[in-house]
């Protein structure tokens, strides 16, 4: 409870207030919040994050009715008009507001629920030097990466290898691939909420197929 | 416009009864469904939950099951259920049973609520209990297709387009690439907030400000000597006519008819989806016989008319698959049979020129009655004025005969075996002489002539004057009546044909014992009840030429006792639609269809039937032997 002590900022005092669910909580009695952001590039120091959306869900449900999906204008302009971001348009991305306007808005969303994401070091690291940069502090939270789920089986060194000795490319982790795997229908991507949303269906058959709703917390988080 | 959303509702928008909601109801929707993973072999929901959400299938596959276990229905992608048990109690009757992988879309109760009141369409295909829904929705579309049917079900193809700053040689190579008869011109919106603006693939902001067609290739570029250089936005007509997506294939029509414009871009609020074309209206309506007959009238030449024998059996199965009864596919194929004589008697006399004297050219046998069917030949007749002079006139009429004879054949109705034909000299006779024929007949019956009684006492007339046809008629209803040997005769001749003694799994039983492993469900089932029926009609003095019609006015007689000409009727429309049926899946299959089934083709439940309409057949032919006795000769 250091970190709650510390926390001068309301909105960040609020989200700490609530807590996470303890390591041992059944995955089955989680809520969670799908994550998804696209950013102007890799580099959470160099480059800022574009578009976030996020969806609540838990194993039974995905609420797209509590969506939630911001645009926000980049600190830094952005000078390459080269890079594009489908469905966002330059002019929409210039009258956003700025990620500080919608950070009470995203942290009340996140209260109480473990962040889901593909790929755990984007979000994680973008959204926490964001904060930091605004509210002078930084905001580490659980995720369960749906990424490195799929990465445990197929990505497990031992068969890795073995696949690679067999001349078999290794299986892709990608989440349009990961999604074919369990049945889940192709959606077109490259749209921040559709890939939360779609990341959301990819846990629920991950722990389906895998899990169960008792496994804990702890089992599946990174 | 919610992007994000796309997905659901693009999705949805396929089937119905989503398929038919406005826009701004499926963007509703779309924005409340709950998304739920189901892992194959695991339950959905057990009896007597409670239901708070209908159920979309979003991938996969599931079956309901009774409560004994018995497997009630196995649903996929696209379909819903659950709305039974939301209207009802909100308790599971059915559990559910994730065979497949399965993504289920929830609709929370409020929404599903919400479109029952907001629309009818969906509120009837949610409340009607499967069997009765699905034929009211089909009469439904029967009724009004063209008004319900979203102009987005036909537009499927995602449109190509190119910028006004394009050259027209850039643009016909893009709709070479993709087989496109036209491309859709973009530019940039004129100010930031202009109103027709819409987010590109790319993430700018376009507009779409006309079409380039191949006709304006071909009259803008070609005719007028243009380099191919030529930008594509000079030459466009800025301000295209266009439609939103849910829109009525109606209204497009209309708007391509008024604006004298074959291809029309389709909107999904400003964004282009699609483009539609007058064929595409054109191929989603040939199949309806409507369109058939209107079509036919207008081919050019009998080569034309020929072409069309395909339209005829697309249209018959299409009839038959929207749970037409076998009157109304009969009345059909009758009236599309009538329509091909009447415009080959039409073309005819353009060539030849107006006919010497007044005539009229007559439908025989199953046109006549309306019950024609797709395995058909020809039965026709002329009747002449009787200022017919042959040494004159009748080279004029031999020519037509063959004409039509000719280009009936050639359209897929065979030449008569029995040469019943107006070709034949014998009946292309002036009205007096054919008066002296069915006097005759009736009068004084042999065989050869009951033949011909049964053949020619079911006539009408298809083009020219009906007055002959109609006196011919009067005729025989008023003579017939009163000739109990001709009627004895008539119902002997009925009994000719008989049905078969027992119907089984694999065979068919003969009277003699003998057992075959098909049938002919005309001859053994159809024409022997026409012809009782018959019987019984010109007993009566019934001017109806319809079987079924003939049946009302008998029963309006003291004929048939208690309920047998109900029950004749029910054996004549089962047996048809059987026959008709099996046709279809000849048809389906690409096998030339016939009259024939094979009894290990038939269904348990439709054998259960035919038995007992055989065995009504059988009873009605007796009863006509005993109704119609022989007057004795001593007397």
């Amino acid at each position: 409870m250091a970190r709650h002590q510390q926390a001068r900022d309301t909105a960040l005092e609020s989200y700490f207030d609530v807590g996470v669910p303890t390591p041992e909580t059944p995955i089955g009695d989680v809520p969670m919040l799908a994550m998804d952001m696209e950013t102007t590039g890799l580099d959470e120091q160099r480059h800022a994050i574009v578009s976030i959306g996020v969806v609540p869900f838990d194993l039974r449900r995905i609420r797209l009715a509590e969506r939630r999906y911001w645009v926000v204008r980049p600190p830094r302009p952005l000078n390459e008009r080269s890079i594009t971001f489908h469905h966002i348009t330059h002019s929409e991305i210039e009258q956003a507001p700025d990620l500080d306007d919608v950070l009470d808005e995203l942290l009340a969303a996140m209260a109480g629920r473990i962040v889901v994401v593909h790929y755990r070091h984007i979000e994680r690291t973008f959204l926490n030097a964001a904060v930091r940069a605004r509210r002078g502090e930084g905001i580490h939270f659980p995720v369960i990466d749906t990424m490195s789920l799929e990465a445990r089986l197929h990505r497990q060194p031992l068969w890795a290898r073995f696949r690679r000795w067999m001349g078999r490319p290794p299986a892709s982790i990608r989440l349009p691939d990961s999604r074919t795997r369990y049945g889940l229908p192709p959606y077109q991507a490259h749209h921040a909420l559709i890939d939360a949303m779609a990341t959301a269906e990819l846990l629920q058959a991950q722990i389906a197929h895998r899990y169960s709703p008792e496994t804990p917390l702890s089992e599946i988080w990174s | 416009m919610q992007v994000e959303l796309l997905e659901i509702r693009q999705h949805m928008a396929q089937f119905p009864p989503f398929e038919q909601l406005s826009d701004d109801l499926l963007d509703e929707l779309a924005s409340q469904v709950e998304v739920g993973y189901f892992q194959a072999e695991t339950d959905i929901y057990h009896h007597g939950d409670a239901v708070e959400y209908l159920h979309y299938i979003r991938s996969g596959a599931i079956d309901l099951y009774r409560r004994n276990g018995d497997l009630y229905n196995r649903l996929s992608e696209g379909d819903i259920f659950g709305q039974f048990d939301l209207l009802r109690d909100q308790r599971v009757r059915f559990p559910a049973r994730a065979i497949e992988d399965t993504l289920i879309y929830f609709i929370p109760l409020a929404a599903f609520q919400h479109l029952c009141e907001a629309d009818d369409n969906f509120a009837d295909f949610v409340e009607v209990e499967r069997p009765r829904l699905e034929s009211t929705v089909d009469q439904q579309r029967k009724g009004h297709e063209m008004l319900v049917t979203r102009v987005r079900k036909l537009a499927t193809r995602a449109p190509v387009m190119v910028e006004s700053g394009a050259t027209v040689q850039e643009a016909a190579q893009r709709m070479g690439e993709h087989s496109a008869s036209s491309v859709l011109v973009l530019a940039a919106p004129q100010t930031p907030d202009d109103s027709h603006a819409f987010t590109h693939e790319d993430g700018q902001l376009r507009r779409m400000i006309g079409i380039l067609t191949d006709h304006d290739l071909r009259n803008r570029v070609l005719a007028k000597g243009r380099p191919t250089s030529t930008t594509v936005g000079e030459l466009i007509d800025e301000r295209p006519i266009t439609i939103q997506s849910d829109e009525s294939v109606y209204e497009a029509m209309l708007r391509m008819l008024r604006n004298n414009i074959h291809h029309l871009p389709v909107l999904y609020r400003r964004r282009p989806v699609g483009v539609l074309h007058l064929s595409d209206i054109v191929r989603h309506e040939t199949n309806s016989s409507l369109y058939l007959v209107d079509n036919i009238f207008r081919q050019p030449n009998a080569e034309g008319l020929a072409t069309m024998s395909r339209d005829v059996r697309a249209a018959f199965v299409r009839m038959v698959n929207e749970d037409d009864n076998s009157q109304m596919v009969g009345s059909s194929l009758s009236s599309i049979g009538r329509a091909f004589t009447r415009r080959l008697l039409e073309l005819a006399e353009e060539e030849l020129g107006p006919p010497p004297v007044p005539y009229c050219f007559m439908a025989l046998g199953s046109m006549a009655r309306n019950e024609q069917s797709i395995v058909t030949d020809q039965d026709n007749a002329l009747v002449l004025d009787d200022s017919f002079d042959p040494e004159q006139h009748d080279a004029y009429f031999l020519t037509l005969a063959q004409r039509v004879s000719d280009g009936l054949a050639a359209c897929g109705y065979s030449y008569c075996k029995g040469d019943v034909m107006a070709t034949n000299a014998r009946w292309r006779q002036p009205l007096h002489v054919w008066q002296q024929y069915f006097r005759d007949w009736i009068d004084d019956p042999s065989a050869e002539r009951l033949l011909h009684s049964s053949i020619f006492f079911d006539l009408d007339s298809v083009y020219g004057d009906e007055a002959f046809a109609e006196s011919l008629q009067d005729l025989v209803a008023e003579r017939a009546s009163q000739r109990p040997r001709f009627l004895a005769a008539m119902a002997r001749n009925a009994l000719n044909r008989t049905p078969p003694l027992g119907f089984f799994r694999t065979f068919v039983m003969e009277k003699d014992g003998e057992q075959n492993n098909t049938i002919n469900l005309k001859r053994r089932g159809t024409a022997p009840l026409v012809d009782l029926i018959r019987v019984h009609a010109l007993a009566c003095g019934s001017r109806a030429q319809n079987s079924f019609d003939r049946l009302e006015d008998i029963n309006k007689t003291r004929l048939l006792a208690g309920h047998s000409g109900e029950r004749i009727r029910y054996a004549l429309e089962f047996i048809a639609m059987v026959r008709i049926r099996h046709q279809v899946i000849d048809i389906q299959e690409e096998r030339e269809p016939d009259n024939n089934i094979e009894p290990e083709n038939v269904s348990d439940n439709e054998r259960h039937n035919l038995k007992d309409a055989f065995q009504v057949l059988s009873n009605a032919q007796k009863f006509l032997k005993f109704r119609y006795p022989m007057p004795s000769q001593k007397r």
